[in-house]
């Protein structure tokens, strides 16, 4: 049975993180980039469980802090959500593109 | 004897989850999009239970499982009304591209660097009830301020999505 080490999860954080930073740059519809850094934030927990489990196994330190950030980045999607339906009313359209009331 | 990961089920979890992701950033369906995360959620649950983390594996399924794609379910069938308004063309942006595989490729040499540093998986696992009475002692204050934001969160997006009036 082979064994897998911490940095195993870390390959796979940073995987996934990458994709969401792409995700997020690449992506012109505002749902499509809040979900690619939901992405991102799911691949920071991951780093920090792990290493949690690796590190402070009995402090459990990186478990807590995914908690926090579980809780940090539930309310932004809820925030970022109503946002774009905010924007939506008064523009009819998630394009990024099409948020450009403050351009000078 | 240490305690150990099961290599086949987190090979099979990981390209579960990587999977999911690159399925959520090429499909051109927004709703499809929007289920491939929810693939990638659950999958990342399961690597939390592989480390022994239950809560959090729980909370995983229900708050981005459960909560967060209906959340965005619900918002893009609130903006997205006609069938082909999910639909988009492949965005393929070179910048985005250049960014991630710089930092990809910085992140991939600093594991390989330092990434063996810790190698064992130590015995002890505590279970949920050290979990909680450690949340409940000395991660109280954070725990209290987490809540309160929260709180301001699900007030401003209430207000925030409000009909005005006209």
């Amino acid at each position: 049975m082979t064994e897998v080490g911490p940095a195993a999860f870390m390959g796979l954080a940073a995987v996934l993180f990458t994709l969401g930073l792409y995700g997020a740059v690449a992506r012109k519809s505002a749902v499509m980039v809040l979900m690619s850094l939901e992405l991102m934030a799911v691949a920071v927990n991951l780093n920090m469980v792990a290493l949690s489990r690796f590190v402070t196994p009995t402090e459990m330190t990186g478990q807590y802090f995914a908690i926090f950030t579980m809780v940090v980045s539930a309310a932004e999607i809820g925030l970022g959500l109503a946002l774009v339906l905010a924007i939506y009313r008064q523009t009819r359209s998630v394009e990024l593109s099409a948020f450009d009331s403050l351009k000078g | 004897m240490s305690e150990t990961v099961n290599g086949v089920t987190f090979i099979i979890l990981a390209f579960a989850s990587i999977i999911g992701a690159i399925g959520m950033l090429t499909t051109r369906n927004i709703v499809h999009a929007s289920f491939w995360l929810l693939e990638v959620m659950v999958a990342v649950g399961g690597l939390y239970l592989l480390l022994s983390a239950e809560f959090l594996a729980v909370v995983q399924i229900l708050v981005y499982a459960g909560a967060v794609s209906v959340l965005l379910l619900f918002v893009i069938m609130l903006t997205l009304r006609r069938r082909e308004d999910s639909v988009r063309p492949v965005e393929i942006s070179i910048g985005g591209g250049v960014l991630a595989a710089v930092f990809g490729t910085v992140i991939y040499v600093a594991i390989a660097q330092y990434g063996d540093r810790v190698a064992e998986m130590p015995d002890v696992a505590p279970g949920v009830a050290e979990l909680g009475e450690l949340l409940f002692t000395r991660w109280a204050l954070p725990f209290e301020v987490a809540s309160l934001v929260l709180l301001v969160a699900l007030v401003g997006a209430v207000w925030w999505s409000k009909e005005e009036d006209r």
